[in-house]
């Protein structure tokens, strides 16, 4: 073998290999963040944890009830006034709509998803904060709707139109109309992309900190109804993380181990379960 | 008067089949309506978030102008505000990401899409998909206790001996500051450019990887210089996607930054960005002028990411048009 083609041997096989290190690399980090969480976090999770608040400032002790009921109440309102927004858009766009509108929803999402989250903040601080004077559960939600829209649009669409035209043609056939067509067949047919589009969303914005700073704010109490400020499970983390007490610390890695294992363990399922292909797909 | 029984009459006349088809279109007319509706808030929360940013801003933007962007302080109480050492650590921390984030994701892309077979490829990526699933405070939390103790005690020493006649690895080092913000940005990147340089690289035609190792190229360099190169807009657009995230980046980076409004050009020192500055001042802002220039920082965020997203988009779009054969060559 000539040197040049065992030069060129040694730099293929040693590329190659370096690609597979950066595959390594970047895959290992998951692995050792899980660990590391489940080891600093896993020891001070305890019933209290869950039931109890928070206790005063620098004592020890003491939960992250409210945190946690706040996050759920967040989701709620941002899959209240997100879902169906997003979800209307995305039929609009794959069964309705001509040319130029959906082409410019369609940017217009992709922008929107595009938009650092502390912006969205300051624009749900603008749209709520502001008119009504405080900081609330509402405005919260607000945010994280704004958030949970472009992608279940975007994504209902495209799995709309992955619904093959011969079942729309059937039902038209069959004497439906247009809704009745959309409403029985092509919905259903399409649920199970549209319900992991949904669920992945939500599992996004469930972890968002930056756009509750100055809408949901904080709170370390319950905060009964809706337009209280209320504290949630990223921001506590956020400001335990970054206090003085050696409790909160360990605190935090508690929060952040309930907070990435419910990331996690949705994004998990939902995508080996549901993604697996749709359902018009089986028959 | 006269018109009503007359007009009623061909309707009666008629009455089941046509009257009744005629309600029905009228069921498809509220149905394109009220989606119609749904996607039109989309386009009115957009323009709504624009205008809200620009008028809020107004009082900033004419009391300071064009200064704003060159000024270096930042004095609320003196009523001073210069957005520069925030716009200088936003941009310092995102090109240190890059740098480190690039060579990996695109590595890894390139491990993925051409040696990796389809099972362990697909696997490999649903965890980089996982990674980039995980909340930006968490990779802060990993950040403040894990990183910046390590930064300190071993890596900035280390950089320090090694590489200390750069003006970028002198100073005390701290263990927050630049340096540690870039390096958790490029972790949080890095999945980014993995999974979208994998899907452009994977629409590169299989003709063009054939014929450049039937013409005697070992694997790497069929890679190298042709499935790279027909890739690359793509490639640029992943890297651009992921800048556009590295800039808006807020939680993670507010936790190792430092929070100190300094312009230096060492990466060991402690700085600020204009997403950190946003989340520790907003809430506690006192006074309209301090607000607005606040809010106008968040302006210069939008815009920002909002033509860097433009352009991604758009180079990602044509790259893989091209290689699945929709556009010509």
């Amino acid at each position: 073998m000539s040197a040049r083609l065992i030069w060129r041997k040694t730099l293929n096989a040693t590329m190659l290999s370096l690609t597979g290190v950066c595959v390594l690399i970047t895959v290992s980090v998951l692995f050792f963040i899980l660990g590391y969480l489940v080891y600093n976090g896993g020891k001070d999770l305890s019933w209290n944890f869950f039931t109890r608040l928070p206790a005063p400032v620098g004592e020890s002790g003491g939960g992250m009830a409210n945190a946690i009921v706040g996050s759920l109440k967040l989701l709620l309102l941002a899959a209240l006034f997100g879902v169906p927004i997003g979800l209307l858009g995305g039929v609009y766009l794959a069964e309705f709509g001509g040319r130029t509108i959906p082409f410019l929803v369609r940017y217009t999402a992709d922008l929107l998803n595009g938009v650092p989250s502390i912006v969205i903040g300051i624009f749900a601080y603008a749209l709520v904060v502001m008119p009504m004077h405080h900081f609330s559960t509402l405005a919260g939600g607000v945010a994280l709707a704004i958030m949970v829209i472009p992608t279940v649009l975007r994504n209902t669409e495209s799995f709309l139109r992955a619904v093959p035209s011969a079942l729309r043609e059937g039902s038209f056939a069959l004497g439906a109309n247009k809704w009745k067509m959309i409403a029985t067949v092509v919905l259903p047919a399409a649920s199970r992309g549209i319900l992991t589009g949904v669920l992945l969303a939500l599992a996004r914005v469930a972890g968002e900190t930056a756009p509750l700073l100055f809408t949901a704010f904080g709170n370390r109490y319950w905060s009964p109804g809706w337009l209280q400020p209320t504290s949630s499970l990223p921001v506590i983390i956020y400001t335990y993380a970054t206090g003085p007490y050696e409790d909160w610390h360990r605190q935090a890695w508690a929060a952040g181990l309930v907070l990435l294992a419910l990331v996690l363990v949705t994004n998990i399922l939902v995508r080996t379960f549901l993604s697996r292909g749709t359902s018009y797909e089986r028959s | 008067m006269a018109t009503t029984p007359n007009a009623a009459t061909p309707a009666d006349l008629a009455w089941s089949p046509r009257a009744l088809l005629r309600r029905l279109r009228g069921a498809d007319e509220i149905a394109h309506l009220i989606t119609f509706i749904a996607a039109a808030t989309l386009l009115l929360i957009t323009v709504l978030l624009v205008y809200q940013l620009w008028v809020l801003s107004a009082e900033a933007r004419t009391k300071f102008g064009w200064h704003f962007f060159v000024t270096r302080t930042w004095d609320p109480v003196a009523g001073q505000f210069g957005a520069l050492p925030f716009i200088y650590g936003t941009l310092v921390t995102s090109a240190v990401a890059l740098v480190l984030a690039v060579p990996l994701g695109v590595g890894g892309a390139i491990f993925l899409a051409e040696l990796a077979p389809p099972g362990l490829s697909s696997s490999l990526t649903f965890v980089s998909d996982l990674l980039a699933a995980v909340p930006s405070v968490i990779y802060g939390l990993l950040g403040v206790f894990l990183l910046v103790p390590v930064m300190r005690t071993t890596i900035q020493p280390f950089l320090k001996r090694t590489l200390g006649f750069l003006p970028l690895f002198q100073g005390p080092a701290y263990g927050i500051g630049f340096l540690t913000a870039g390096i958790v940005l490029a972790i949080m990147i890095v999945p980014f450019v993995l999974s979208v340089s994998r899907e452009v690289l994977l629409a590169v035609p299989r003709d063009q990887r054939e014929a450049a190792l039937a013409l005697g190229a070992t694997k790497w360099e069929s890679t190298w210089k042709v499935v790279v190169p027909a890739a690359r807009i793509g490639i640029f657009g992943s890297v651009f996607l992921a800048l556009a995230r590295a800039l808006g980046e807020t939680m993670a980076v507010t936790m190792v930054i430092g929070n100190n409004p300094r312009i230096s050009p060492s990466l060991f020192s402690p700085g600020y960005s204009i997403a950190a500055v946003l989340a520790n001042e907003f809430s506690e802002a006192t006074g309209n002028l301090y607000l607005s220039a606040l809010i106008e920082l968040g302006l210069v965020l939008f815009l920002l990411t909002f033509v860097l997203n433009g352009l991604a988009r758009l180079l990602i779009v044509i790259t893989t048009a091209r290689g699945s054969g929709v556009l010509p060559t």
